[in-house]
């Protein structure tokens, strides 16, 4: 045996690594639940200044009502997106156009939505 | 003429294996290397620390065979001996570095980053540099999952306990189901320095094979329909949360638990260069220059433990075989974790992210994903399971220090 080292009976050895499996769990759900906290003040901060640009933003867009309805020139109708970014829905139209070899324009797409 | 011939041959290496008492080990040493070597380049098990701890081996064991008449080996790279009288509290060279630096070859200089923890530790840097925690952040609960994935390390603690190894020991034979190869290494080099070698070859190995550990406990402990759950999308994670991450972390966990404050303290500093956005070029350094120089000199010096006299004991094959369940047990208790959230979340939670929180990243988040999918051809459970995944670092860090806390002396 080497000097210093500690020698555990049965008993010792299964209370020691009980406890070690205890720490990790205590320390991993302590920490869980500080980021839970952390995560939901910095959400309600976000949504604090969401709600604090959308509000003069509103203004402006109540102004331009009928303007935005209107087509571009060559357009076949608009499309509904839903939880998508409209840089993704432009880029899968593009795709589906080049992909069946037919001008955008051409096309109607009703709707995109994520597939979750 | 013929006195300088057998002078040639009684002074060279091949003479050397006869001669020296300990030659035969140093040659079936040699042969180890050598299967290292090919398990790295030819299957790629883990080939970055593999093929350096191989020819740390082989360059240990080939310098070592070069014995004088007094019993010292002036041409060695690696000088057990040097080590033990280091270690030694009777010795006039109890922890003296100058005395490794005067006498020692190459490998001992090198091993003084291994002997003080620096290694572990910048490799810890570069890990943290390297990871996201997005996905940890915006599922919190994975950080269960990688608490119930440290069973395997105190599973085989008790285990290596009744097989005889004391305390230190078991503790060193335990951290290898962390799959946490850094970690793994600091805990042994603080606690069981004189099995730092089958430690090292063993969590390396058994982390390279996880592809192959893993897919029958999962299918033996999960049922086809838990395992083709599709979880739902994250949310995403705000800039300003993942800066604070890393500072909430190291600030909570160091002070829960002093002695994780190097391996935590490194891995959240790692992670903090990456996600302040204004440290890029060290961001840069951490993930690629310092991680590569650092995991050589680890390799090498690793590696070269492996001398013939310490290596071919019992002892190393009970640690392999230890390793091996360590590994197992922490893959069922990632898992049966995994099957409770998934029954009190009325089926919501994919079990199989549950063992990905063996650290292994992200190798074990990548076992995850292509066992949920060959069970849904449309699951993607990668970004599930990297929450998990990055949480076992945490836990292992945790279960080192506590390890290390107990019996560090």
């Amino acid at each position: 045996m080497i000097e210093g080292r500690t020698i555990l009976n049965v008993g010792e050895s299964l209370l020691d690594a009980a406890l070690g499996y205890l720490v990790v769990f205590i320390g991993l759900t302590l920490l869980m639940i500080v980021v839970v906290v952390v995560g939901k003040i910095m959400y309600s901060k976000a949504k604090k200044a969401n709600a604090k640009s959308a509000a003069p933003a509103a203004a402006p867009a109540a102004a331009a009502p009928v303007t935005s309805k209107k087509l571009a020139p060559g357009s076949a109708g608009d499309v509904k997106i839903y939880d998508t970014d409209p840089r993704d829905a432009a880029m899968i139209m593009a795709i589906v156009a080049d992909k069946l070899g037919k001008p955008l324009n051409e096309l109607r797409f009703r709707s995109i939505k994520e597939v979750k | 003429m013929l006195e300088s011939l057998s002078k040639l041959v009684t002074e060279s290496g091949f003479a050397g294996f006869f001669s020296n008492p300990d030659g035969w080990r140093n040659l079936v040493m040699i042969a180890i290397a050598c299967v290292l070597l090919y398990l790295g380049i030819k299957k790629q098990y883990e080939p970055l620390l593999m093929v350096g701890i191989a020819v740390g081996c082989l360059l240990a064991n080939v310098s070592s065979v070069f014995m004088t008449a007094d019993g010292s080996l002036p041409d060695a790279l690696y000088h057990q001996s040097l080590w033990d009288a280091f270690l030694d509290e009777t010795s006039p060279y109890y922890h003296s570095y100058g005395h490794i630096m005067s006498h020692g070859g190459l490998i001992d200089i090198l091993y003084i980053g291994v002997k003080a923890g620096l290694y572990p530790c910048m490799i810890f840097i570069g890990i943290g540099a390297m990871t996201d925690f997005g996905p940890l952040i915006s599922n919190p609960k994975s950080l269960l999952l990688g608490a119930a994935a440290q069973f395997g390390v105190f599973f085989a603690f008790f285990g290596a306990n009744l097989l005889g190894f004391d305390a230190q020991q078991s503790a060193s034979i335990g951290i290898i189901g962390g799959a946490d190869g850094p970690t793994a290494i600091l805990t042994t080099t603080k606690l069981a320095p004189e099995l730092l070698g089958p430690i090292a070859v063993a969590a390396y190995s058994y982390m390279a094979l996880i592809p192959m550990i893993q897919p029958p406990l999962m299918k033996a402990l999960t049922t086809e329909k838990e395992r083709s759950v599709k979880m739902e999308q994250l949310r995403e994670v705000s800039k300003t949360e993942k800066i604070l991450f890393p500072i909430v972390v190291t600030i909570f966990i160091v002070l829960l638990l002093p002695s994780t404050a190097p391996l935590i303290g490194c891995l959240m500093f790692g992670n903090l260069l990456k996600e302040t956005g204004v440290t890029e070029r060290l961001s840069d350094v951490a993930q690629n220059a310092l991680m590569n120089i650092v995991t050589l000199f680890l390799g090498i010096s690793v590696g070269a433990t492996m001398v013939g006299s310490r290596f071919l004991t019992l002892d190393t094959i009970k640690i392999v075989v230890l390793g091996l369940i360590a590994f197992s047990f922490s893959t069922i208790g990632g898992l049966l974790v995994g099957k409770l959230m998934y029954k009190l979340t009325g089926g919501k939670v994919n079990p199989l992210i549950g063992s990905a929180g063996v650290s292994a990243v992200p190798m074990a988040a990548r076992v995850s994903q292509r066992e949920g999918q060959k069970a849904n051809p449309s699951n993607f459970l990668l970004m599930h399971a990297m929450g998990p995944n990055v949480a076992g670092v945490i836990g292992s860090a945790i279960a080192a220090g506590f390890l290390i806390s107990m019996f560090g002396g």
